[in-house]
């Protein structure tokens, strides 16, 4: 695929070079640090998107100059602001850690979308919300056991 | 219909971000204060890959917007969210990633979350 395999096994050979702190020098607590700090971006991003479109004083159908104008709105630039950072947060997140460790860990993004929708849009969380919520977190713990950078240079988790 | 744009979010997702990761293991690993945001920002453009990623992401958002007009929420976001398993393995077999058993474990308890929580 896209010669990814070839590139990557000549990779390993220089990543002592590229990154000198290896895959125990970044620290577990800043890497879940940054992580919490990614969802948090895409959460409140996908949070102010969504007040300012519902918001929003006419429907923006298919018609880009509605999402023009929608972008002129506050909330809806504020929320574009914030994705944009999540998204180059998220980028450094992937230089930090495999992205099997690191993707998982957005699924928190799903249980903040659940508390921000109660706490903020008065949105009812059932039962099953709770068990979900539950599985995500035990998920995320499970994965916070595992080595965080192994990748392309050790094979040993 | 549905089924078209939620084949376009998987591929179009799985493909942004293994190619995302891919290059950002190339680079090293990198700063979070303004100045590493700002490189960030410029490694957009001037990796192929990393732009290619970009391209997947907006197609994948697009499909989506487009896909909870056509489709409920309750149906779109697990399924969507079933990109977390395809990740997984194609982070294993592409990226050579050490996959084990608690880390797969991990993704299946949380892709069973995020089922439950989308119903």
């Amino acid at each position: 695929m896209l010669g990814l395999e070839r590139d990557v096994a000549l990779d390993t050979s220089i990543v002592g070079l590229e990154m000198p702190m290896g895959a125990v020098g970044r620290s577990k607590f800043k890497t879940f640090l940054l992580a919490f700090v990614v969802v948090m971006f895409n959460a409140l991003g996908n949070l102010f998107l969504a007040w300012g479109m519902k918001h929003s004083a006419e429907p923006v159908g298919l018609n880009p100059l509605g999402y023009v104008r929608a972008m002129l709105s506050p909330f809806v630039a504020a929320g574009i602001a914030l994705l944009i950072l999540w998204l180059l947060t998220r980028m450094a997140l992937m230089s930090w850690a495999d992205l099997t460790f690191a993707l998982p860990l957005t699924g928190l993004g799903y249980v903040l979308a659940a508390v921000f929708g109660k706490v903020f849009l008065n949105e009812s969380v059932s039962a099953k919300h709770w068990i979900g919520t539950l599985l995500i977190f035990a998920g995320v713990a499970v994965i916070g056991t595992t080595t965080h950078q192994t990748g392309l240079r050790d094979n040993t988790v | 219909m549905k089924w078209l744009l939620l084949g376009i979010i998987v591929c179009s997702t799985v493909l942004a971000d293994l190619l995302q990761s891919y290059e950002m293991k190339r680079s090293g690993e990198q700063r979070v204060d303004a100045r590493g945001l700002a490189q960030l920002l410029g490694m957009i453009v001037g990796r192929r890959y990393l732009l290619l990623s970009i391209v997947c992401m907006a197609f994948s958002f697009f499909a989506f917007m487009a896909l909870v007009q056509a489709a409920p929420l309750s149906f779109a976001v697990p399924a969507s969210a079933a990109t977390i398993a395809l990740e997984t393995a194609l982070a294993k077999i592409v990226l050579h990633e050490a996959v084990g058993k608690r880390r797969t474990a991990g993704a299946l308890l949380i892709l069973g979350g995020v089922l439950l929580l989308a119903h």
